[in-house]
């Protein structure tokens, strides 16, 4: 079974203006994969809409078979584009908060994430940097045991050394159980860690979409190359 | 540390060629474990389904061998690492001739000039 599947799957923020149109995606289980598309092509819409935090217009998405609710929710560790703690909160607070919420929330494994990274417990959120609380965001959202990690612009904000740390962290926690959908611009940095893409265009249509080893093979190019050609600004 | 990979050829060819480099210069021993597709993953920070790829492929050469769940090791078969030497050598010599060769100088010029070389 599919860990993620969308069925004609629409959405409009304005009457008719679809930003997602009609999309078809099955992505199976153990697979890391990159949903990649210009700035405002839908990629946050789609993410959001699978996580259950917006409705589509039309269309039906499931994950492990499920439609989305409660129970996928359960299943399902989101990273947002932006953070929504509270930033008197500290540190160690949010690890809190995320173990009593999510049964399958490892805190060693945070803990240890968070002390490789050398981020002090004790600091309250609205003290540290943008890149440092990114990377706290990320931290909480890869100590879950998820079936379906949807990772929005993981590594936008974060410097290039802690960028190579986060790649990692991904793959280190790969489980051939569970998939992980990264959306990014940063395609250089990513692209060596991705089974597949999606090319995302505006109006939410997969332009392109493939394994990422046989793009290389076929174009003899990067998939950075290769989206630049493909969306060639002209 | 991440790897660093090539545009123009798929990345698990060239995490094949790096672990083959290991074996070849003796880092990873006639016989001795290599890393696992995990722990290799995580440093080279490379998806793990393409890391297995690269093992493969290596195995097929009989370079690498999996034994089960106790992982995969160097070949201890000597005759194997060193034709594979043997076959390395040859494609970096192929390669060094047809650039020379591009530039018009001769094989009798390279060889004396790599007679005077001193690495």
């Amino acid at each position: 079974m599919s860990v993620l599947e969308c069925k004609n799957l629409c959405k409009a923020y304005k009457k008719g203006e679809y930003v997602i149109n009609n999309l078809n995606i099955e992505i199976p289980k153990g697979k890391i994969v990159g949903l990649l598309g210009p700035n405002g092509c839908g990629k946050s819409t789609l993410i959001k809409m699978i996580a259950g935090i917006l409705q589509p217009n039309s269309g039906e998405i499931y994950v492990s078979g499920k439609q989305i609710g409660e129970e996928t929710r359960a299943l399902v560790s989101y990273l947002p584009e932006r953070t929504y703690f509270s930033g008197g909160m500290k540190v160690s607070e949010v690890v809190k908060y995320f173990a009593s919420f999510y049964s399958d929330f490892s805190t060693e494994r945070a803990c240890e994430l968070l002390s490789v990274l050398g981020i002090n417990s004790d600091a309250k959120l609205k003290t540290l940097s943008k890149g440092t609380k990114e990377k706290v965001q990320l931290i909480l959202v890869m100590s879950r045991q998820a079936k379906l990690y949807l990772l929005d612009e993981p590594i936008a904000g974060v410097d290039p050394a802690a960028r190579e740390y986060i790649l990692s962290t991904i793959v280190g926690n790969y489980n051939p159980e569970a998939t992980v959908i990264i959306t990014t611009h940063l395609i250089t940095d990513v692209e060596q860690v991705l089974d597949d893409f999606y090319f995302l265009t505006y109006g939410g249509n997969i332009l392109k979409s493939g394994s990422v080893e046989d793009a290389r093979i076929e174009s003899g190019k990067s998939l950075d190359e290769l989206f630049r050609e493909v969306f060639r600004c002209s | 540390m991440s790897w660093k990979f090539l545009a123009d050829s798929p990345v698990y060819i060239q995490i094949a060629d790096r672990i083959r480099s290991s074996v070849l210069s003796g880092e990873y021993a006639p016989g001795g474990q290599i890393p696992t597709v995990r722990q290799l993953a995580t440093i080279a920070a490379v998806n793990p389904n393409t890391v297995q790829h690269a093992f493969s492929e290596l195995e097929d050469q009989g370079l690498i061998v999996s034994k089960g769940t106790m992982g995969r090791f160097v070949t201890d078969d000597e005759a194997v690492i060193q034709s594979c030497r043997k076959k390395h050598a040859e494609k970096l010599v192929k390669q060094f001739l047809v650039n020379a060769n591009r530039m018009s100088i001769s094989k009798e010029e390279l060889i004396s000039m790599i007679k005077e070389a001193d690495i």
